[in-house]
């Protein structure tokens, strides 16, 4: 655990710098494509005169000045499979927003969306040792949260505490300064394959760039796609990716349950492939003109062309119906939002009190998802976008970037996290000896 | 049949269809990356060019030749800027001079017209005028039309100072005027005489003032010994006058002329040089009379 505060406050302590520097790259590794976005921040968010919560919700701290996306290349289910590939696309990316920032960023947080995200729920109770609750004390409760046997190999991604007890009180965001006897605290924790973690950050030191912290990318996308009173009353936010789908579970403004479905529109796009014969790049292109999920009779007589080049005049130019390719599409659609059923199902979304569903992410600009979804989601489905941020050009404000936006957002306004408290001093009382030992040596 | 280890060529389609990888090389993007790198971007928008002047310059100056035609041609520039019509000065007006004053003026000041504007130096021709004696402010500048204008106050000439290097003529703060040939050329100015005499003319006119009754015998005023006056009448009579206040000793002696007709009488000298003890020297006749008449009434011893 003590290495996980190490890694984990390095990678804070580099997000420090680099606000202090004033410039902070964002990317958004994603299947099918990387987006890297350049933020410059230029003073704090303040809140308009009057208190209230102005336009941009308080995020006028920063703006993004570059901008840019490439075809992501070495990346499958949204974990990277080729590094060369896939730092060959980082660099592409990074290039054309520095290029487009004029600036030169030395740190950047990324995303991804795969590597098998499980979440756990951990909580604890301690006495204080005084009346007043105290940062120290916070850092005791936390500290004395059982770790669940997670697995080697696995490593903890994020781990935020999601509510505070104090006595028969609950539901306490900021405990800190009230009195009291027993302090709870409830926490969240979500870890991820380190293998995937471990290529991302090879990857980026390829690159010869500063990691200054990683989130899941389900996670963000929820920050950026749900509105305020979304994450306030509960609701599941679900970011159809390329290769991967995640699922975020919101309630009280904090993230109470991730997962991923290793679906997405890459897979809708192989079957167009497969099931018409003709290459990716045609399938993704017929898919993003003409796809849906729902035929109607129009589209028996809307023919479509296929292509190919293979050089037989007959063979490229086949056409098939909307009604043919809507067929090959929605039972792929269907398959992932049961999947994405069951996921929830498994979470107990059901028993939150609001049923909120929040489509977002490339995949889900697919004509007529909302209407599918909402016969396997439950009713209450929408289409999210990604909130507005200053200077953010009109190609990066689609479903699409939603992790990227939310990525900035978290960058300008990090969650509390575990390693964010002190460790408590009896964690390590033969270092903090020793430490004693050096100062009385170095100051006599 | 195709060579071990040819080469292959690509499926003419291939190759059309194989767009070119986007991503930069390591060295490119490392390369890019160092540019944008803020310290470099300064240096080369800014510290590129001006080393690059720099040593342009300096590999054109380093020929002497080519200094020197750039020296000429800089000269030639400037001298037919400056040697355009507009700017140059034809002619000098002088007003509130003399004749005499207007000469010496223009033979102080001694330009060659015309003359450009740019090398006439108003404030040295301003000193040099206000140096020659007679004048006591001067003005310069240059009037439109190519006009040299010189506007000159010129001192009046308030007492005449007879010294061993001869007559001259001093205004009231005791600057030298003009020399005087003979003080019959200025009858009406008066004579005051003696060494460091012209370091106290104002008070020597206030004498003067003073001693206006006295007007018709009043010969001068003598400076003695740099300190006081004495004030010479006709008939050889002298009014010697304390260093401090004299004026007032002055009108005490006035004051009695006018009751005992002190100065019609055989008098040569009237010291007031001791406030407290007015002393009267009689001529020697005098004396003899006056002897003469105390015998006669029977006062002498």
């Amino acid at each position: 655990m003590t290495d996980l505060y190490q890694s984990q406050r390095a990678m804070r302590q580099m997000r420090r710098q680099a606000m202090q520097r004033g410039v902070i790259a964002i990317l958004d590794v994603g299947s099918s494509k990387i987006a890297c976005l350049i933020l410059r921040f230029d003073g704090t968010a303040r809140l308009s005169e009057d208190n209230s919560i102005g336009s941009l919700a308080g995020q006028s701290g920063f703006r993004v000045v570059g901008a840019a996306t490439t075809r992501s290349r070495g990346v499958q289910f949204g974990e990277i499979t080729a590094m060369q590939e896939t730092e060959r696309a980082i660099r592409t990316a990074l290039q054309a927003a520095q290029k487009m920032a004029e600036i030169r960023v030395d740190h950047v947080i990324a995303c991804f969306s795969g590597a098998n995200p499980r979440s756990y729920g951990l909580d604890a109770t301690v006495e204080l040792e005084g009346q007043v609750v105290t940062e120290s004390e916070i850092a005791r409760v936390l500290a004395a949260c059982e770790v669940p046997e997670y697995g080697t190999g696995r490593e903890v991604l994020h781990a935020q505490p999601v509510n505070f007890a104090l006595d028969n009180r609950s539901g306490l965001i900021d405990p800190r300064g009230q009195l009291g006897h027993n302090l709870a605290v409830d926490m969240h924790m979500l870890t991820v394959d380190a293998a995937a973690i471990q290529h991302l950050v090879h990857c980026i030191k390829r690159c010869d760039l500063e990691l200054a912290g990683i989130a899941s990318s389900g996670y963000v996308s929820g920050i950026s796609a749900l509105v305020e009173d979304e994450q306030e009353l509960g609701a599941a936010c679900i970011d159809m990716g390329g290769g991967s789908t995640s699922i975020s579970i919101f309630m009280k403004k904090h993230m109470i349950y991730a997962d991923c479905v290793r679906m997405g529109g890459d897979h809708i796009t192989g079957d167009i492939s497969m099931g018409l014969g003709v290459p990716m790049a045609n399938a993704e292109r017929i898919k993003t003109f003409c796809g849906g999920v729902h035929a109607t009779g129009a589209d028996d007589r809307d023919m479509i062309d296929i292509g190919g080049d293979t050089g037989d005049w007959e063979h490229d130019r086949r056409t098939v119906s909307r009604a043919e390719l809507i067929g090959i599409m929605r039972p792929r659609v269907e398959e992932i939002l049961e999947e994405v059923r069951l996921r929830l199902d498994a979470a107990g979304f059901d028993h939150l009190p609001s049923q909120q569903i929040v489509l977002t992410g490339g995949s889900s600009q697919i004509m007529g998802l909302d209407g599918l979804a909402s016969r396997i989601l439950g009713q209450q489905v929408r289409l999210g976008r990604p909130l507005r941020v200053h200077g953010l050009p009109q190609s990066a404000t689609g479903p699409g970037f939603a992790g990227a936006v939310g990525l900035a957002l978290f960058a300008a306004h990090p969650q509390d996290e575990w390693w964010d408290f002190e460790v408590p001093v009896d964690r390590y009382p033969a270092r903090s000896l020793r430490r004693a030992v050096k100062w009385f040596r170095d100051n006599w | 049949m195709q060579p071990v280890g040819g080469v292959t060529r690509p499926h003419p389609h291939a190759r059309a269809h194989a767009r070119p990888d986007p991503a930069p090389s390591r060295l490119k993007y490392r390369m890019q990356r160092w540019l944008l790198t803020p310290g470099i971007r300064l240096g080369l928008r800014v510290g590129v060019p001006f080393c690059l002047c720099f040593a342009l310059g300096s590999a054109f100056m380093a020929d002497p030749q080519r200094r020197d035609a750039l020296t000429l041609f800089m000269s030639d520039l400037r001298a037919s800027i400056q040697e355009r019509p507009e700017f140059m000065v034809g002619l000098m007006a002088i007003d509130g001079a003399g004749r005499n004053l207007s000469e010496d003026i223009r033979e102080a000041v001694a330009l060659d017209f015309p003359v450009s504007s740019f090398d006439l130096d108003l404030e040295q021709i301003r000193q040099r005028i206000i140096e020659l004696d007679p004048v006591e402010t001067a003005a310069v500048r240059i009037r439109p039309g190519g006009i040299l204008q010189v506007d000159v106050t010129e001192r009046q000439p308030a007492v005449v100072w007879r010294s061993r290097s001869g007559l001259s003529m001093l205004d009231e703060t005791g600057a030298h005027v003009d020399n005087l040939v003979s003080r019959t050329a200025r009858p009406e100015l008066p004579l005051i005489a003696g060494q460091g005499a012209d370091r106290a003319v104002a008070e020597a006119l206030r004498l003067i003032g003073a001693a206006r009754p006295l007007a018709d015998r009043l010969r001068g005023l003598v400076r003695v010994g740099e300190r006081r006056w004495d004030v010479v009448l006709d008939r050889g009579q002298r009014i010697l006058l304390p260093p401090d206040k004299p004026v007032r000793a002055l009108e005490r002696v006035l004051a009695l002329n006018e009751v005992r007709d002190l100065l019609e009488r055989d008098v040569t000298v009237v010291d007031m040089r001791l406030r407290a003890r007015p002393t009267v020297r009689m001529t020697g006749a005098a004396v003899e009379d006056w002897w003469k008449i105390r015998r006669i009434n029977g006062y002498g011893q």
